[in-house]
């Protein structure tokens, strides 16, 4: 019973402390009582409900709504904000309905007298702390704080509303930005960090009136081992978190005639920006984004899937090089299993956490950088644009990648390769603020010459998605087979879908292809690859990843891999810091849903589903990347290098 | 030490006689002399001994655990510093007995921060109860009968002193209140069966095992059985540690006290509640007005203004921090009293501070915020005149 979806803090790996979750429930007494149903009376409607239950999810069955705050349904229940309360007969006290499992018949009252007065006094204390004016606000009108007030009917500060500001904004982080006068103690954050994404940047310090969630020291954001995934920006109730926003920045550029601004959209924010506009999730907007983006005054909007495929073959050579300087040479130098690089949240976590396994993450940019090189170089020599005139935006589903660009690494055009990474939040608030109403906007291709995009590329955007846009090229690069031969609709399923840490294994068939041209000077023949059985891994959430190090690190399945995907965010990019809030794991599916569907419409529409096939990639390696994938030119511009950080930071 | 002041029952305890009576009986036999005592906690929250003990000893666990609950932080409290000075063997036999009745092979005391200075004598009654047999293996030659106890040092958290709040800083966590149900005694200390007696508690227990229930029974009242400590101290001739039987009346204690005149006496310490001197008639007793021991006496020129807004000065540091109610509500009260002090509370505020500490009781996570504002709202109801009173302070500028 305890196993239920929303209480992760039960499969007993949580660092949340004790005090802060769903405490499982004692049924050893009388064990026959497990799995039993055990009903509960709330405002007089009956239900039967399992052993265990919550006060909260019966009363949710029956459509009684109790409201919340502290609850999110992807962490541990922490019972703190007891805005939940409810009268339970027999109890002296009011009692926390998300925290509070049913192991006996009881009576439940959600709004009586005392629940209410309790409610409201609640709300009131909250808004005695809460600095800020709701209308200079990025959550205004997705304020969960801000929609109980009207729902309670709060009409004055009962208890006073603060006049100054007590803490000064920490914006040190290129990615998150922290309003602790905003902050209503709700610690979704405390735990979004400790136990979803097993960081632990954030905690709670200090007592009573001094208490406050802090960072080691209380160092700035940007100092501490945050990875920047934004996670629990997407948590927060109120507006204590949130991303760094560049939009001013952007808006700059375009107003100045003498920049050339160039936009690339990253797969996810399209399932992810109707959100925004009041759309069900998992309603696609990519062509309608287009035209909006142009609209707003974006010269160029290209799509970061060309740089998915371009990562797919850069990262697949990669691969295909360590494969055979191990499994051949016996040259251990470029260790396997190879992991994936495009999750700047994974990078920074393993750069900080397992700084010793840096020489496994592939050196492949992720495809936002190497889209950023190419614009500045390739993209600026056939169209004679100066590069130091260009723009380039991103528009990503993360709030990671705003850090990314920042890295003194990434100028490898000579200057800085991306200028500024917009979220998907902050793309919406341009299109509202240029009076556009997305849905409605027509249809439009993206711009060449980047514009031919294939399906691998799309499916980035989802957990598992670069493996099995990986594993299709790789498989017809080896064999010389179609992918359709092997997996129906070139669909591999066993790489797919919403567990946090996948396996998987394909063998190659004793028949192999010739190298193709591409990458033929960089291995002979494919025959040690014969009967081969390729093992593949999949973790999203670094929580997840950090599963697969350690299992790795113990020498378990994981460490027989030859190649896995990681990427810090639950969902993968889909589930990123800078999509819409809130975010659920329903919404995450109705997202990913969205990104397959649109991979297969690729298919349907007779388009290349697979990154090799895609002709804009093939054209930059006949007229520009002429040495071919990770030749002396793709290295300078596709490939880069890592900081071992290590946790103890000065 | 000086300060106990009358006739201690615990001077008259034979050493070892307690736990001799308990291993001569079976682990339930155990249990039930002390549910027969009807023996409720001394903490304060006055659970009944033997129904908790009952419960552990019915929880499944491979492990289970018997803490001592000695981080004594109530304001106004000493009488745990005094038993552990003066008989720390028998709150150790008792720790035994404990854990002999719930089948536990570990003890842990929780001993305040600032009671580092028992450490020393506390560790060398240990190791001469570990020499002579009474903690160790096969105790007392009692096959299987397994037991040891140490100390853990609290970090001055008052908050500890709440029993799951300690449960967390014995695992190494920020001491911070748990969810419940489940209760200590089915998913405490590691997850494991848990029972968290007060320092006092265990002392009477290792005495009722030696002198049987009735002895006890025989003293107090139906529904407060037994004797009880009491720390008093505040506007009285002879402020020390007493011992009362449970129910004696508050003019009585103030009797023998020498506490004549008193205007109010807080019982129960900073969460218990200001009786004022009409109320004297009423009983100490878990029925009428209970307590832990704090007896905090205030005589006639003390201002009950100055005395809310102490109690309500230690809630809002020593607040966990975790739970709304208690976190922002202490404050705000605190605010309220002084805006009393400078005369620029109304009576329409002042009421509803009064329903914020009756939604502070009602809605707080733990004992500690729940009970917060009773001295506060105690104060305000037997005080408002004098609360009221106040000429308004014109604050210049």
């Amino acid at each position: 019973m305890t196993e239920k979806k929303n209480n992760p803090c039960a499969d007993g790996t949580c660092r949340v402390p004790t005090s802060q979750r769903l405490q499982t429930f004692d049924t050893s007494a009388d064990s026959g009582d497990i799995g039993a149903l055990v009903s509960a009376t709330i405002d007089e409607q009956e239900i039967k409900v399992p052993m265990g239950t919550t006060i909260l999810d019966a009363a949710k069955s029956l459509g009684i709504r109790i409201p919340t705050l502290c609850n999110h349904d992807d962490l541990c229940i922490a019972g703190v904000c007891r805005i939940c309360v409810v009268e339970v007969e027999g109890q002296r006290t009011l009692q926390a309905s998300c925290a509070y499992p049913i192991t006996q018949p009881i009576v439940v009252h959600t709004h009586t007298r005392k629940v209410r007065q309790a409610r409201r006094h609640i709300l009131d204390l909250m808004l005695s702390e809460h600095y800020g004016e709701c209308y200079a606000c990025f959550r205004n009108n997705n304020c969960e704080l801000q929609a109980l007030a009207k729902e309670y009917g709060v009409d004055f500060f009962r208890f006073g509303h603060p006049e100054k500001p007590r803490h000064t904004i920490d914006n040190s982080s290129y990615s998150v930005i922290r309003d602790m006068d905003k902050c209503i103690q709700c610690r979704r954050c405390v735990r979004t960090c400790i136990d979803l994404q097993e960081v632990g940047v954030l905690e709670a310090v200090g007592r009573g009136k001094d208490t406050a969630i802090a960072t080691y020291l209380d160092k700035p954001l940007g100092d501490v081992v945050c990875i920047n995934c934004g996670q629990c920006i997407n948590r927060c109730p109120t507006g204590a978190l949130r991303a760094n926003d560049s939009t001013d920045e952007v808006w700059a550029a375009i107003d100045d005639p003498t920049k050339h601004v160039i936009m690339q959209t990253a797969p996810s924010p399209r399932a992810g920006i109707g959100e925004e506009f009041g759309l069900e999730p998992g309603t696609p907007m990519t062509w309608q984004m287009n035209t909006a983006l142009r609209r707003c005054g974006f010269d160029m909007v290209f799509d970061t899937n060309f740089t998915a495929d371009l990562t797919i073959i850069e990262e697949g050579t990669e691969l295909l090089i360590r494969l055979y300087k191990n499994l051949v040479e016996g040259d251990g130098s470029m260790p396997v299993p190879q992991f994936t690089s495009c999750s700047p949240g994974w990078v920074k976590y393993i750069e900080h956490f397992y700084p010793e396994y840096l020489s496994h993450v592939s050196s492949a940019k992720s495809p936002q950088q190497m889209f950023g090189a190419l614009i500045k170089t390739w993209y600026a020599q056939i169209n004679n644009i100066d590069p130091a005139s260009i723009v380039s935006v991103a528009l990503m589903p993360c709030s990671a990648k705003k850090y990314e660009c920042n890295r003194p690494e990434m100028c490898d055009s000579g200057y800085k390769d991306i200028d500024y990474g917009l979220t998907t939040r902050e793309c919406a608030q341009m299109i509202r603020e240029a009076g556009i109403d997305l849905p409605e906007m027509p249809k439009s291709e993206f711009d060449e010459p980047f514009g031919t995009a294939t399906g691998s590329g799309i499916i980035f955007g989802a957990t598992g998605g670069v493996m099995e846009a990986a594993l299709r090229t790789v498989l017809e690069l080896v064999t010389g087979k179609k992918v359709e031969d092997f997996y129906e609709h070139a669909d591999i399923i066993p790489v797919r879908g919403f567990d946090g840490c996948k396996y998987a294994e394909i063998t190659f068939p004793d028949e192999l292809g010739p190298v193709p041209e591409l990458i033929a000077h960089l291995v002979p023949n494919w025959d040690w690859l014969k009967g081969v059985t390729v093992k593949v891994g999949v973790a999203h959430g670094t929580a997840n990843a950090k599963k697969v190090m350690d299992d790795i690190k113990a020498g378990g399945k994981f460490s027989q891999c030859h190649f896995i995907e990681f990427m810090a965010c639950p969902g993968g990019c889909l589930g990123g810091g800078g999509q819409p809030i809130p975010t659920t794991p329903e919404i995450r599916k109705a997202r990913a849903k969205a990104i397959y569907a649109e991979d297969k419409a690729y298919g349907e529409a007779g388009k290349a589903r697979k990154s090799h096939e895609n002709p804009a990639v093939l054209r930059v390696y006949g007229e520009f990347l002429k040495d071919g994938p990770c030749g002396h030119l793709s290295h300078k511009l596709l490939h880069t290098e890592y900081t071992p950080r290590g946790k103890y930071i000065g | 030490m000086t300060t106990i002041m009358n006739d201690i029952t615990f001077s008259t305890a034979e050493a070892g006689a307690g736990l001799k009576a308990a291993l001569e009986k079976g682990r339930a036999d155990v249990i039930g002399v002390v549910r027969e005592s009807a023996m409720r906690g001394r903490g304060g929250a006055g659970f009944p001994t033997g129904v908790k003990w009952n419960l552990a000893a019915g929880a499944q666990g491979d492990k289970k655990y018997v803490v001592c609950n000695a981080d004594e932080g109530e304001p106004g409290t000493f009488k745990d510093r005094a038993i552990l000075s003066e008989w720390a063997d028998l709150v150790l036999e008792g720790m035994t007995i404990a854990g002999y009745a719930v089948g536990a092979a570990e003890g842990i005391v929780y001993l305040r921060g600032e009671y580092t200075y028992l450490v020393r004598q506390l560790e060398d009654a240990l190791e001469k109860r570990r020499e002579a047999g009474l903690l160790g293996e096969n105790i007392q030659g009692k096959d299987g009968f397994n037991f040891d106890i140490h100390l853990h040092m609290g970090c001055g958290a008052y908050i500890c002193g709440e029993e799951t709040a300690l449960i967390e800083a014995l695992e190494g966590q920020r001491g911070e209140p748990r969810n419940r149900p489940p209760f200590p005694v089915n998913t405490g200390l590691n997850g494991c069966p848990t029972i968290v007696n007060n320092v006092e508690t265990f002392a009477w227990a290792s005495m009722i095992l030696a002198k049987g229930p009735e002895w006890f029974k025989g003293i107090g009242t139906e529904k407060s059985s037994g004797p009880k400590l009491f720390s008093v101290s505040g506007d009285v001739d002879k402020p020390g540690v007493y011992e009362f039987p449970m129910g004696i009346t508050v003019a009585e204690l103030l009797k023998n006290v020498g506490g004549g005149g008193a205007k109010a006496v807080q019982i129960g310490g900073a969460s218990g509640n200001c009786i004022p001197a009409c109320e004297f008639s009423r009983a100490i007793a878990f029925e009428d007005v209970s307590t832990g021991g704090s007896i905090i006496v205030f005589g006639p020129e003390r201002d009950m203004l100055k005395v809310a807004e102490n109690f309500l000065e230690f809630f809002e540091d020593e607040s966990c921090g975790q739970c709304t109610p208690c976190r922002i509500g202490n404050t705000r009260l605190l605010e309220g009293i002084r805006m009393l002090q400078t005369g620029h509370c109304s009576m329409k505020y002042l009421q509803e501070l009064c329903k914020l500490g009756e939604t502070m009781q009602l809605a707080s996570k733990c004992g500690l915020g729940q009970s917060s504002p009773n001295a506060f709202l105690s104060i305000v109801k037997h005080f408002r005149n004098e609360l009221m009173g106040r000429a308004c302070v014109m604050v210049c500028k």
